[in-house]
């Protein structure tokens, strides 16, 4: 199996690439079906991030292991104007534009570990883990 | 990837078949608020049966699709959200409060009967 897939995002139609490339992947791994709901529902608000705030980035899967335990990676990475305020759009109801602002605190809910790196004029990078349980 | 709108006696049913996109998905939203004039239905279900996500904007546009068809005069049900969608729309915090939901197909149908029947028969 490969280690890493990556999907190029630039319009929604690529937001169900990612989806369905990132569940492809996790199912390799061996995640559950409620598992793979909850990863292709992860991959599909972070790689809205990319749509709605910086237009073009990359989602990229990886496999991990770590003491035992297998994984999946999920990185978002766009080069768009970045996030002035990332405590504030961690926060539920912070108003994003069309999502509800649910997008970030939601996803930030349902994987193991959640990072955000983000600079503006920049870009911003988000990583997610989960594991398999 | 359109979504294919039969009509059926007084009611459309929207099936979606496939993962949608953002743009499928606001297509479906004016094609039923058009077709619900065009048919005069007052009763709309829509299908989820085949959507394996309903992340928030999938869910957004639910509400949207069912609050739009009220105010053209018509009742919505959504049906078929599976128990893995429906897990993890509630560990995101996705509602959709004040819309209808159903089962399935069947159980849609049947609600929507119970609406007109209360209708007709002046029952408050």
């Amino acid at each position: 199996m490969r280690d890493e897939s990556r999907v190029p995002i630039h319009s929604d139609i690529d937001i169900v690439h990612a989806r369905q490339k990132g569940r492809e992947f996790a199912a390799r791994i061996g995640f559950s079906s409620g598992e793979l709901t909850l990863i292709a529902t992860a991959i599909s608000e972070l790689a809205r991030n990319i749509v709605e705030y910086a237009q073009h980035g990359e989602m990229i899967f990886q496999a991990i292991h770590l003491a035992g335990q297998e994984g999946i990676c999920i990185t978002a990475k766009d080069e768009g104007p970045g996030i002035l305020d990332v405590g504030q759009a961690l926060q539920d109801g912070y108003s994003s534009r069309r999502s509800y602002g649910l997008g970030l605190p939601g996803t930030k809910r349902i994987v193991d570990e959640f990072e955000i790196a983000s600079e503006v004029g920049t870009g911003t990078t988000i990583v997610v883990r989960k594991w398999k349980k | 990837m359109e979504v294919p709108i039969l009509k059926q006696g007084g009611y459309l049913i929207a099936s979606i078949q496939s993962a949608l996109s953002d743009a499928d998905l606001l297509s479906l939203r004016d094609e039923l608020a058009y077709r619900v004039g065009r048919f005069r239905s007052r009763g709309v279900i829509v299908d989820v049966t085949a959507l394996d996500v309903m992340d928030s904007f999938a869910t957004r546009t639910m509400r949207s699709i069912a609050h739009m068809l009220k105010l053209r005069g018509a009742e919505t049900v959504i049906v078929g959200i599976q128990p893995e969608v429906a897990f993890a729309m509630v560990q995101l915090g996705l509602t959709l409060e004040d819309v209808a939901t159903a089962l399935d197909l069947e159980e849609g149908l049947a609600y929507l009967n119970r609406g007109m029947k209360r209708e007709n028969t002046g029952a408050r």
